[in-house]
């Protein structure tokens, strides 16, 4: 293997020894193919202990990209860019490969975890592969109930805290009861929630939208709290009127703050979003969690979990985008 | 507000009128005066100094001659007119430049226009004013990649775009290190004599005042009333070293009760 490295590296026709860096890249390359080529062999070799489907296919699947990161590794002298880049991921690779032959031992070969409440990955393939129809339509609901909600929510905690900033009059009826409703978990409001509204689908939306609402009312309304009185006095002494001095200064100027009363407001609504859609909506991820309980057929728990939380990382995700579009004047915080 | 200043714009300047004006602030019910009935007037493209400790009470004049606040007693009027709250012919440079920070420079600048709903009309003036402030280059930068220098010319770009006719500059280079400080003193000198328009610059630096300004008036102690007003009558550009200005530097340092230093 090294050798295809030497004869890439000697390009100039001197014969010149590959950096020790280049070998450490192609090794790890190699290291991470092999346990997945291993994982591979587990899956297709070994017998399993009971009734699982879509092994043979996992492990050509397993196979194919361990036998591409050997050849990745093999080829990597002629393609020092292309190694880089690879090399970035290869630790994460091996980790992985090691993790599923361990996970596939421990499951479908030996049964050393409890069975069935631990399904072997190619359990978890089969749910992929045979209702991924189901999975699909329950993710576009969740995320659609999650969407309503979070944005109604986000919008009317911004208008209430924004008001509590400027307004002392609104300050003085909206803040008390903002005091006694907000810190309450909305979830507590569930069982009158269902009855009260039209549907459980309505009902959910108000939930989502009132945990959503309070954090981003309060950091909002501290945001406009304490933006500098120079700006203000700026902005005044400039000619600016009342619309400019809440639209051009105060709302700019807290929008750090929002977008923390943002994050912690989204995080929130998905404990909310799946608790609804345990206890009434019928549709969604938490309402597939719960059916799929009912049958017992927990590959498809797992599966939905990690859809689950590819979703959440999705949606939190994309609020970071929103945030450094609009607040690139700040120095750069936090990367996600 | 339209003030009288708008309608006589062939003459640049305002005549600033302070007359017997006293300040107080209410510190949790104890009154704290500032000013002490103040009386002077600047004349139309004047450039008064207004010299005196640090904590006097010539920041609190300088606010209520923008009209960011009433005076408790007595009254202040532009060319007769009295003033009733802020104008964008009375613009403020402060000692922070104040920059909004979401903003990039040439929004910075284009504020004032942008308030008033000018932009349209008057926009070739934000790339004229960064010119003049030689801060072309620096358009699209943001605040946080500025020197404070730099900061500060933004500032005064802010304020000139507006073509006062009364420029309130509150100690605008005390943050600046002494070089920076002194190329902007020469600086704003030069557009001020272009220009036209009244000055009133807060200093507690009597270099700064006797270079820069026709007149220095010197105050007190808080509360804080006026103890001289000299007149510096020299021609531009001057230099610290005239024997002149070492003298009324003398002079000044004797009224403010610092005369054994220096």
């Amino acid at each position: 293997m090294s050798l295809v490295s030497i004869e890439a590296a000697s390009s100039g026709g001197a014969p010149a020894l590959p950096s020790r860096e280049t070998l450490a890249r192609a090794a790890l390359a190699i290291a991470a193919g092999a346990a997945w080529l291993f994982f591979a062999f587990v899956t297709e070799n070994w017998p399993d202990v009971g009734e699982w489907g879509r092994g043979p296919e996992l492990a050509l699947a397993a196979g194919g990209f361990g036998g591409a990161l050997v050849f990745a590794g093999l080829l990597g002298g002629f393609f020092p860019r292309g190694a880089e880049r690879l090399r970035r991921y290869t630790p994460w690779l091996l980790a992985l490969g090691l993790f599923f032959t361990l996970w596939q031992a421990t499951t479908a070969k030996f049964a050393l975890l409890p069975q069935p409440f631990f399904p072997p990955p190619h359990a978890l393939v089969e749910v992929f592969a045979d209702d991924w129809p189901k999975l699909w339509e329950s993710v576009v609901a969740s995320i659609r109930l999650e969407l309503l909600g979070f944005v109604a929510g986000a919008l009317a905690g911004f208008v209430v805290g924004v008001s509590l900033g400027w307004s002392r009059a609104f300050g003085y009826w909206v803040h008390p009861v903002m005091r006694l409703i907000g810190p309450m978990p909305s979830i507590a409001w569930l069982p009158i929630a269902f009855f009260a509204f039209p549907s459980s689908f309505s009902a959910s939306i108000f939930l989502i939208g009132l945990t959503t609402g309070f954090p981003v009312a309060v950091l909002t309304w501290s945001g406009v709290a304490s933006v500098n009185a120079a700006y203000y006095d700026v902005a005044r002494t400039l000619g600016a009127s009342r619309a400019f001095l809440i639209f051009k200064v105060a709302i700019p100027a807290a929008l750090p703050h929002v977008f923390v009363g943002l994050f912690m407001g989204l995080g929130a609504s998905f404990a909310v979003l799946v608790t609804a859609e345990m206890m009434g909506v019928k549709a969604g991820l938490g309402f597939y969690l719960q059916w799929a309980q009912g049958w017992a057929s927990y590959a498809n728990m797992y599966a939905a979990l990690l859809v689950m939380s590819l979703m959440c990382s999705g949606l939190i995700t994309l609020l970071f985008r929103l945030r450094d579009r609009l607040l690139s004047w700040q120095k750069a915080e936090v990367q996600w | 507000m339209v003030s009288l200043a708008h309608d006589i714009s062939t003459v640049p300047g305002v005549e600033i009128a302070v007359k017997d004006v006293s300040h107080r602030f209410d510190l949790e019910g104890a009154p704290l005066p500032v000013l002490d009935r103040v009386n002077f007037t600047a004349q139309r493209g004047e450039f008064v100094a207004l010299l005196g400790p640090s904590g006097c009470g010539k920041s609190t004049l300088l606010r209520l001659v923008a009209g960011l606040e009433p005076p408790t007693q007595g009254g202040i009027t532009a060319n007769g007119e009295p003033i009733a709250g802020p104008d964008p012919s009375r613009v403020v440079v402060f000692q922070d430049p104040t920059l909004f920070p979401w903003r990039n420079v040439r929004d910075n600048v284009a504020l004032g226009l942008e308030a008033q709903g000018l932009l349209k009309l008057r926009g070739a003036r934000v790339e004229e004013t960064l010119l003049l402030v030689g801060l072309e280059d620096f358009a699209k930068a943001f605040p946080h990649q500025l020197s404070g220098g730099m900061a500060q010319r933004v500032a005064l770009a802010r304020a000139l775009v507006n073509d006062p006719d009364l420029l309130i500059l509150d100690e605008p280079l005390g943050k600046l290190d002494s070089l920076t400080r002194l190329s902007m003193q020469g600086e704003i000198v030069n557009l001020w004599r272009r220009a036209g328009f009244t000055v009133l610059l807060v200093t507690h630096d009597i270099e700064e005042a006797l270079l820069m300004a026709t007149r220095v008036i010197v105050f007190s102690e808080r509360p804080a009333s006026i103890k001289a007003d000299i007149a510096i009558d020299k021609p531009y550009p001057r230099h610290r070293d005239d024997p002149d200005l070492v003298a009324r530097r003398r002079e000044i340092l004797g009224l403010l009760g610092l005369d054994a230093s220096w």
